[in-house]
């Protein structure tokens, strides 16, 4: 099982997480995962720490790629529109992109829930992906 | 401002330095300056286009003829034709020359713009097309359904931004595309990012923009008395947390420990630009949006203050946003008939206020035209908002 690109999220026996880092003064959380001080510009906190994300979040708004992407993107052949997902996470206040996985265009709805998950890019590699609450 | 030039867009296919040298010639002429009088001269500069892209005011100074000049080369993605202006008028105001010139311009190749540069796995630019496939227009796309739910925006909304855009531009001489369309041609275009069609998505393109800015000490002896005046120019930064996606990121800012900013991104660079001219929404005759889609103009409409948010489509429903209306925005036709040329595009628009403001703009004069106000937004954090008055 490869991983699209490593630190970003895990996937085991407990679900696909995403990996973000939360500051340990005043709680901020960043994701993709950043080390360094706290992005927040008062805060005094000069490390950041790795968190798992919430698994669960509702869609902030969604959008369907009915042409292939280009390189580095390595699309299917033939082509399948990857829908893509910008999704609300409550807890940590933030909103991640991801592709949306076995959920089609009319099913989705701005601020429904949907689960992380993962699935595999046309070369193989896995990303995290959006998908239907388990 | 002294002087505007501009080589029209289109998709020409030359190297990029033609164009800006064309402009930079025309806005020289208008001014009635000669290339030797220039204290300063800035390039905004291109990635897409080799070294002479980078490097882009020694690219334009050579082409013009070594004059001893000091130059700059700056880039801040769709801002940086803001940026380089904003270099030129502090230069100007802090006294260290009378007079210079500013030059953007771009040759773009066909299609989706990708990553530059190789494979580049710690450049998220590069990383939003390897992992999800995220294109410019996919972040556009995810705007407009955003929009659509939070609003009730349709589809017909976006398309009656192009019907007015393409309007404005056929009659404008420079931009690229000067056919009027209609709603259902827009309807009918294909879709690309879902709820956009290609007629909501503007183009990438070939262009060049320039302008002359002189101090009023300078203007007055050369017996300008009336000039179109900077009144503003704003690139501040974002506050944190942003809570907006923007382009090319992978997540917003957290704001679950520090609360949201009283201002959006967008709202922030009209802001610090409507204070810096002493001026607010109100007192705007017309304004030049970055209209990378349909979609977006409706919000920037909202974040540059000409109505309260989610009411743009009302303004556009009503006639006050085309040209004749109590607000026309994209006069010029915007980059729905344009297309990006990125260095350019946000000194194009400032040639565009100019124009307006001189009176020169011709069927598609705002009339009574005193106040007028550019916005962009680039990637990574960069904006732009100039405001010229007369």
């Amino acid at each position: 099982m490869t991983l699209a690109i490593e630190g970003w999220f895990t996937v085991g026996p407990d679900g696909t997480h995403l990996l973000g880092t939360r500051c340990g003064s005043c709680g901020t959380v960043a994701f993709p995962p950043r080390g360094g001080p706290c992005p927040a510009p008062d805060c005094p906190g000069q490390s950041m720490e790795q968190t798992r994300l919430s698994r669960r979040g509702r869609v902030w708004s969604y959008t369907v790629a009915r042409y292939p992407p280009p390189a580095p993107f390595v699309a299917a052949e033939p082509y399948t529109p990857v829908t893509l997902a910008a999704v609300e996470l409550a807890r940590e206040g933030i909103v991640v992109l991801g592709q949306v996985k076995d959920l089609a265009p009319e099913e989705l709805e701005v601020g429904m829930e949907v689960e992380l998950t993962c699935g595999p890019l046309a070369d193989g590699p896995l990303v995290w992906m959006w998908g239907r609450v388990s | 401002m002294l002087g505007t030039g501009m080589h029209p867009w289109g998709k020409w296919g030359r190297p990029f330095a033609e164009y800006g040298v064309a402009a930079a010639r025309e806005a020289l002429r208008d001014a009635g300056v000669a290339w030797r009088d220039v204290g300063f001269a800035v390039g905004a500069a291109t990635i897409r286009n080799g070294y002479p892209g980078f490097v882009a005011g020694a690219t334009y100074a050579r082409a013009l003829g070594w004059s001893g000049a000091r130059i700059a080369s700056c880039y801040a993605a769709c801002a940086s034709g803001a940026q380089a202006i904003d270099i030129a008028r502090t230069r100007i105001l802090a006294g260290l020359c009378d007079v210079a010139l500013v030059v953007g311009a771009d040759a773009t190749p066909k299609g989706f713009f990708t990553p530059v540069g190789g494979d580049r796995p710690d450049d998220p630019d590069w990383l939003r097309f390897r992992l999800l496939g995220a294109t410019n227009p996919a972040y556009f796309g995810l705007y407009a359904r955003r929009r659509m739910a939070s609003y009730g925006s349709t589809p017909e909304d976006f398309a009656a931004v192009k019907v007015k855009n393409a309007l404005a531009g056929s009659l404008n001489p420079l931009a690229r595309y000067r056919r009027t369309v209609t709603a259902e041609e827009v309807l009918a275009s294909p879709m690309v990012a879902d709820p956009l069609r290609l007629m909501d998505i503007c183009a990438t393109s070939d262009g060049g923009a320039a302008l002359v800015l002189a101090s009023s000490a300078y203007a007055r002896r050369h017996g300008v008395t009336d000039a179109v005046r900077l009144a503003a120019v704003s690139t501040v930064t974002p506050v944190f947390p942003s809570t907006v996606l923007e382009l090319p990121e992978f997540a917003t800012d957290s704001c679950a420990a520090v609360p949201p900013p009283e201002r959006s991104f967008r709202q922030s660079l009209a802001h610090a630009a409507y204070e810096e001219a002493g001026l607010g929404p109100r007192e705007v005759s017309f304004a030049e949006v970055y209209d990378l889609s349909t979609a977006l103009e409706l919000d920037w409409v909202e974040d540059i203050g000409l109505c309260p948010p989610g009411e743009a489509d009302k303004l556009l429903r009503a006639g006050d946003t085309a040209l004749g209306g109590r607000v026309p925005v994209n006069p010029s036709g915007g980059l729905a008939s344009f297309g990006e040329a990125i260095p350019a595009q946000a000194i194009a628009q400032v040639c565009e206020l100019t124009r307006q403001l001189r009176g020169w703009a011709g069927a598609r004069q705002v009339a009574g035209a005193r106040v007028g106000l550019a916005v962009n937004q680039g990637l990574f954090g960069h904006g732009s908002a100039v405001i010229a008055t007369r």
